[in-house]
């Protein structure tokens, strides 16, 4: 393991965060480097590419759940912009990692 | 070489505890204060609070009492509660174990019950210090896993070493539980496939399928505010996380709270009730869990935590992995295995996953787990309702 995030699976279309990382940190993508627009705190993702309203998120090389939204390569990819296919998820406040 | 304490069924304990359980909260008290006379001593509280009966918890209270690492058992009775006391009572009877059931309202209320008990209790110490002491392979033990406090790290360090854990544990003999199929909503079809024959994955798929249901009639999932905190954004993604510490092996049978698994092998607990939707949620917190493994015979727990947690639990000990670097610097004296190391790049998931089964086996030998040195003795039983399994959920069995 090496850099800050991981790549769990080849199908995978989020990478996984190996420690707090800050904003402005530089991410080597498949398709070029992004520059983080925010911090991202250990264990949360990342988009790995282009993500499209409607596609399913893969971790672990499995469906996680499906983007309610467009997302850019490199934003955080969390409660706010992917849902369950099953069950809505529950969150409070501190769900963006920083206070929590 | 393993020592255990040989019980009346052939079964041995890695402890070997008095018990004191409380019939209904209005003994939880009395119980509790016995109890406390025995502070440095393995001397343990548990019990079921409600007063309306419920055979769930009548099976579970008589197979927790008749857990390996238990010696003998002290019940605390109210008097006018519904739990059959002689029933229970019986069941340990039957065990050869040291037994006695204090009724308050027939023993001169709060401080003569006290000390009743624990005049029985420091009898009873002296008698089971007497129970035989046996040689004890690896095949003698069941193990159970669950994970709680998760967060993003667990699926990525923890689980998978405690899976590798099993694997390791599976393959010298011992039977090995997972569980919560509430969160294993997604992973039905990955995990029908490793059945041991086509009848039991379907019946693997079908329990998840039910807990889907159930999940989705009470409006929530198996997922709390802390997980997305942690960086899980859905529920199959905390499932797939929850998921890997089953490890790979074969899956030899599904069981229900209080069943035993009848020889080795990796089994699936189905956890959720059965029938239409009543008595609330199926697990209402962490321990509840623990317990539904002990009564399945669970001699010590696997713990997995990512956010943290610091429970043990009554009867069987616990051994409590961080998979959180951060978590384990700021819980160490609370945590037995440091499963961040997997995260930061200093150790892999196999060495973690030889350092759980060694630490397994020297806590089956009598080591303190670190919720047993600080004392931790959590304990939950609420209500439920199940149907008994098939023939099909034991393929080798039947």
């Amino acid at each position: 393991m090496s850099g800050p995030f991981l790549l769990l699976h080849s199908d995978d279309n989020v990478l996984v965060a190996r420690t707090n990382t800050p904003e402005g940190t530089e991410v080597t993508l498949d398709n070029g480097v992004v520059r983080l627009c925010q911090s991202i705190p250990m264990a949360h993702k990342i988009a790995r590419a282009a993500i499209a309203a409607g596609d399913t998120i893969r971790k672990y090389g499995m469906p996680i759940g499906i983007a309610t939204t467009d997302i850019a390569p490199g934003a955080h990819v969390h409660v706010h912009n992917i849902r369950s296919a099953y069950t809505p998820s529950v969150v409070l406040q501190d769900a963006d990692g920083r206070t929590g | 070489m393993m020592q255990g304490w040989l019980r009346s069924d052939g079964r041995k304990g890695i402890r070997n505890t008095v018990i004191v359980a409380y019939l209904v909260e209005c003994a939880h008290f009395v119980a509790s204060e016995i109890v406390a006379g025995f502070r440095d001593r393995d001397v343990q509280l548990i019990g079921f609070p409600g007063c309306f009966p419920n055979e769930y918890a009548a099976r579970m209270m008589e197979r927790l009492c008749t857990h390996p690492n238990v010696g003998a058992v002290l019940f605390v009775s109210l008097g006018c509660e519904s739990f059959d006391k002689v029933r229970v009572s019986a069941a340990v009877d039957a065990s050869g174990r040291p037994v006695k059931t204090l009724v308050i309202q027939k023993s001169g209320g709060t401080r003569a019950t006290v000390r009743s008990g624990q005049e029985w209790v420091e009898e009873a110490l002296a008698t089971v210090a007497d129970v035989p002491r046996v040689p004890m392979a690896v095949g003698d033990l069941v193990i159970g896993t669950v994970c709680g406090g998760s967060d993003g790290t667990s699926g990525i360090s923890g689980n998978p070493a405690a899976g590798r854990a099993f694997d390791l544990l599976v393959g010298e003999g011992a039977a090995c539980i997972f569980e919560e199929t509430g969160e294993l909503i997604g992973c039905e079809e990955i995990m029908a496939e490793r059945a041991v024959t086509p009848e039991l994955g379907q019946l693997l798929r079908e329990s998840v399928q039910k807990a889907e249901r159930y999940y989705d009639t009470l409006g929530y999932g198996s997922f709390a505010a802390g997980n997305a905190a942690g960086g899980l954004s859905t529920i199959e993604e905390k499932s797939l996380g929850a998921y890997v510490k089953s490890g790979d092996s074969l899956i030899s049978g599904l069981i229900k709270p209080g069943d035993i698994p009848p020889h080795g092998g990796l089994y699936l607990m189905d956890v959720v009730p059965d029938g239409e939707v009543r008595f609330g949620f199926p697990n209402i917190s962490d321990n509840a869990e623990i317990v539904e493994m002990i009564a399945s015979g669970a001699h010590l727990t696997l713990f997995v935590t990512g956010r943290g947690s610091v429970v043990g639990s009554a009867i069987s000990p616990v051994i409590k992995i961080c998979a959180n670097p951060d978590t384990y610097r700021a819980l160490a004296e609370d945590m037995d295995i440091n499963a961040g190391d997997i995260i930061e790049g200093r150790r892999t998931i196999d060495q973690v996953g030889h350092e759980i089964r060694d630490l397994v086996l020297a806590v089956a030998g009598g080591r303190e787990t670190a919720s047993e040195s600080l004392g931790h003795r959590e304990f939950i039983l609420t209500y439920k309702s199940f149907d008994p399994i098939g023939p099909a959920c034991l393929p080798r069995m039947a």
